[in-house]
């Protein structure tokens, strides 16, 4: 195991973490609108709102800082054994450069965080993690032939985001990035600073992040600066990207579900089943945490799902025409538990939802009792017209509700 | 007046006044006599020195129960917590740990000293957050007796085992830990930064004649995690102005609720007749009938002192004599003009707005232990300080400062006993102990007073200086406190109850002891 490292007191004045690119997201942030992410302080639009942002994502492209992610490098002979052994996806059939997503429980099944797992050579791979994970790794590596190291603070992360992605990194990388296919990682140079590239995001759009030394950190973000300036890259923030992660129907870990380590009770918690991940579940497995308990549940079928809700624009418009009003829609993504309702009885509840701008839809994803998952189900989703609440015609629909093409060609 | 009345409660402490509050409320007409010329008791706010005003006892407020404030309306009467935001741990090598009520900011801080404590830190503050959800409901009910057939400890023990299995395995074992390890081992079990484990543990031993590594201290641990504000638990908080003021507030309640309250007026013994309670003899000889008399005073004080062994049942009077107090902490409280300036943390900041531990490691607590257990005040002694006045500047004059110093252990039973010499000397231990990490401090006294367990045996009048009015070990503890059969607030004598800290829950300014002796006084007068 790796030493604790120690560094040295800190300045009172700094309470919470700044990432390697913070001068040059502080010099941009303009608005002064910060929020926190992991101890971090990351900008939630750099300008004075975040539509412009949100555009560049599907339109051209965005950058985003998204260093406060946790980050393992899980190394040696049982590497693959050890988080074959604590994430649900069989991670030992994986290609060197692939990438996977899934997510991980604890004993009862239920999820404690989701990410990502690169495998960079044989015996090496990278995580990443909402929630720190150090101790829970090392808990499950017992007797194994495994170092982990915690490159949270020494690893950068950018991501680039949008159609204009491709061309700009290709405009100053040394690899073809044609042919890195989605979810694939690739070791390369962008003018002169390594950095690995995978083909992944949060987005649901064509997307790279990039990882690289945090000392790389301000000539990495300059580069890509100078290069996406012809293509309109635009340095975008939270908020921008919580509409998009939406769109592509992706789950926010603390907003759509309680990790289990956080939860005070049981039916905080949630399964991969009842998230919609069972795809990710693979019960073929030998060991993994929790597998007792989801090939349980799998056998009986979860109680929940995690669906995606589109609310009816007609019947939003007779509540808001009832007082004399034109619709009123959410000018940012929300992220507060909203009741859903069928033949009179709440089924379920809305945690996150937004207008998609795109799409012309107001979204969200909720939390339904099975048998209200099937797409097509008619729902109603509760609405607070002029402070009085009102249910609107509510329809499951199949998530992503935003998936182009060119996200995987 | 008072030449009459339907109780007389003994001792205007906390407990004494909050049993008193209850007691008007329903409609009983209340006589509260304190033998000094203040109320408070230990949760006392007294000007030591001119302009300076020191909570001269207990110091920090957490585990008062939230009924009690609700129940007496104490806002309304004047209380006011302000929340304490931190707990600075100074380290012999210039660095420091903090724990900070931020979560962001704490995580990044433990994670200075070891990521793994970092993440274990959250599983272990949501483990002992639903521990202390599950000890809880025991603090705002009698203790039940297991071993007892009556009705009322068979209903409260099938509750109680029921409430037991509805945690589930892994909580209850985890319960069972708590109730049989010592801190510093169960600590052992989540933690590996010293400094961590050490301050964490010393919870574990305030108060109380054992060390660290001493089994059943976990427990203690616990009772300190069940501190609640608001309905967060672990939120520890400081009444703007002092302690006494949680004491005022209580009075004014009680007062409001028609309450009587006569300072200066010392019992000199409970009369009894033919196995009952009859009247209070104050030491002036003036003496006061009554239908009922409620002790706040210590369960030593109340038995043998006021009533007397010739009065009670022999076994009673032994377990009596059994039940432990063996006070092991004292206090320096200090006028002082300017702020510490910690080597560690120089300047004025957030970190002196909290509490400051003097706890470096677990070993350290121990080395404490080892003299105390020799009868000896520990050279290098376990601090917990307090600046007052940087979180209510009405404490002391503008720009200078009162800061109050727990310091442990100072045995009650010290070699020698304690002489003005001997405490002057375990003043200066305490001060050079803390000087090595806020070298400024010498110079910045004004005044000093050292208090002793000795000097609390004598002022606040408890029994060898122990400020839970007997040790909150587990022999002692629940349906044991104090003493197995008599441990719901009745005595063996008709007519007197107890409601100090002495009894179930126990002590911390708590003033669920007070609550529920009215409570049960109440029942059985109803019956």
């Amino acid at each position: 195991m790796p030493a604790a490292t120690r560094s040295p007191p800190l300045p009172l004045a700094r309470m919470l973490k700044i990432t390697p690119f913070h001068p040059r997201t502080a010099a941009l942030c303009r608005g002064h609108a910060w929020r926190r992410w992991a101890g971090y302080v990351v900008a939630s639009a750099y300008e004075l709102t975040h539509e412009r942002e949100y555009h560049a994502i599907r339109s051209a492209a965005a950058l985003f800082d998204i260093s406060p992610l946790y980050k393992y490098l899980v190394r040696g002979r049982d590497a693959a054994r050890l988080l074959d052994r604590t994430v649900t996806r069989d991670v030992a059939r994986t290609q060197v450069g692939q990438v996977i997503y899934t997510p991980w429980c604890d004993a009862r099944g239920k999820v404690l965080d989701d990410g990502t797992i690169a495998r960079l050579d044989h015996e090496l791979f990278r995580m990443t993690s909402a929630e720190p994970h150090l101790r829970w790794l090392e808990e499950n590596a017992h007797r194994l032939d495994v170092q982990i190291e915690d490159v949270s603070e020494s690893l950068a992360a950018l991501a680039v985001q949008g159609p204009a992605a491709r061309a700009i990194l290709q405009g100053i990388a040394d690899v073809d990035l044609g042919r890195l296919k989605y979810f694939g990682l690739a070791a390369a140079r962008l003018r002169g600073i390594p950095v690995t590239v995978t083909r992944t995001g949060y987005t649901g759009d064509l997307g790279y992040e990039l990882w690289g030394r945090a000392e790389d950190a301000l000539p990495l973000w300059d580069a890509l600066i100078a290069a996406g300036a012809d293509y309109g890259l635009t340095p975008a923030g939270m908020l921008a990207l919580d509409v998009a992660r939406i769109e592509a129907g992706l789950m926010l870990i603390d907003v759509d579900y309680v990790p289990a380590r956080k939860a005070l009770i049981a039916s905080q918690t949630s399964s991969p089943f009842e998230l919609d991940l069972g795809w990710a579940v693979n019960l073929g497995k030998e060991h993994f945490v929790g597998k007792p308990a989801l090939a349980e549940e799998a056998a009986q079928g979860p109680q929940w799902r995690l669906v995606g809700i589109e609310v009816d624009w007609n019947a939003l418009e007779r509540l808001y025409a009832g007082v004399g009003l034109a619709p009123q829609l959410p000018h940012a993504a929300w992220r507060t538990s909203v009741p859903l309702y069928a033949g009179g009885n709440q089924v379920g509840y809305a945690t996150s939802g937004t207008w998609s701008p795109l799409l012309k839809k107001y979204i969200a994803l909720a939390h339904v009792g099975t048998r209200c998952a099937e797409p097509g189900t008619t729902l109603e989703m509760e609405i607070t017209v002029e402070h009085r609440r009102r249910r609107a015609l509510a329809r499951v629909v199949k998530k992503p509700f935003f998936n182009p093409e060119r996200k995987r060609a | 007046m008072a030449a009459f009345c339907d109780v007389i409660v003994i001792g205007g402490g906390h407990n004494g006044l909050v049993c008193a509050a209850y007691l008007a409320r329903a409609g009983r007409r209340v006589l509260v006599l304190e033998r000094r010329e203040r109320i408070g008791g230990a949760a006392v706010t007294e000007e030591v020195f001119p302009g300076f005003r020191f909570s001269m006892f207990s110091y920090v407020v957490s585990l008062l129960r939230p009924e009690i404030v609700r129940d007496l309306e104490l806002a309304r009467h004047g209380l006011h917590i302000l929340p304490l935001e931190s707990t600075l741990t100074p380290l012999p090598n210039g660095d420091y740990l903090a724990q900070w009520n931020d979560h962001d900011q704490n995580h990044r801080e433990l994670a200075r000293h070891s990521l793994r404590d970092a993440e274990a830190y959250d599983e272990f503050g949501r483990l002992m957050h639903e521990m202390a959800r599950a000890v809880k409901p025991f603090l705002g009910m009698p203790a039940p007796d297991p071993a007892s057939l009556a009705p009322a400890d068979l209903i409260g023990v099938a509750k109680l085992l029921r409430y037991f299995r509805s945690l589930g395995r892994e909580k209850y074992h985890a319960l069972w830990k708590l109730l049989t390890m010592s801190s510093a081992d169960y600590l052992d079990e989540w933690f590996e930064t010293e400094a961590l484990k050490a301050t964490k543990s010393a919870s574990g031993i305030i108060g109380t004649m054992l060390g660290p590594r001493s089994p059943g201290t976990a427990y203690v641990l616990l009772h300190h995690y069940m501190g609640e504000i608001d309905g967060v638990f672990r939120a520890w908080g400081f009444a703007k102005g002092g302690n006494g003021s949680v004491s005022a507030a209580i009075a004014g309640a009680a007062r409001a609720a028609g309450v009587a309250i006569r300072t200066g007026a010392p019992v000199a013994r409970i009369e009894v007749a033919n196995g009952r309670a009859r009247k209070v003899v104050l030491e002036s000889g003036e003496e006061i009938a009554t239908k009922l008399i409620v002790s706040g005073a210590d369960p030593r004080r109340t038995f043998l002192g006021l009533v007397g062994r010739d009065h009670l049942p022999r076994e009673f009077v032994e377990e009596i004599e059994r039940y432990r107090f063996r006070g092991a902490s004292g206090k320096v409280n200090l006028a002082l003009s300017e702020p510490p300036h910690f080597t560690c943390l120089p300047g004025v900041g957030p970190h002196l707005r909290g509490a400051i531990s003097i706890s470096p490691s677990v070993e350290y607590l121990e080395r404490a232990y080892d003299e105390a257990k020799y009868g000896e005040f520990s050279r290098r002694p376990y601090l917990d300080i307090v600046i007052p006045s940087m979180i209510d500047p009405e404490m002391a004059p503008p720009g200078k400062h009162v800061m109050s110093i727990f310091a442990q252990y100072a045995p009650y039973r010290v070699n020698g006993g304690w002489t003005d010499a001997r405490r002057e000397a375990f003043g200066d231990a305490v001060i050079d102990t803390l000087c090595e990490y806020a070298p400024n401090l010498k110079s910045a006294i004004l005044h000093r007073q050292v208090i002793t367990p000795a000097d609390i045996e004598r002022i606040v009048g408890l029994s060898e200086g122990n400020i839970f009015q007997g040790e909150l070990t587990l022999q002692q503890m629940f349906f044991l406190r104090p003493v197995p059969q008599w441990a719901r607030y009745r005595t063996p004598l008709h007519g007197l109850y107890q409601c100090g800290s002495g009894t179930h829950p126990g002590g911390g300014v708590m003033g669920a002891s007070g609550r529920l002796a009215a409570l049960a006084i109440l029942k059985d007068r109803a019956a």
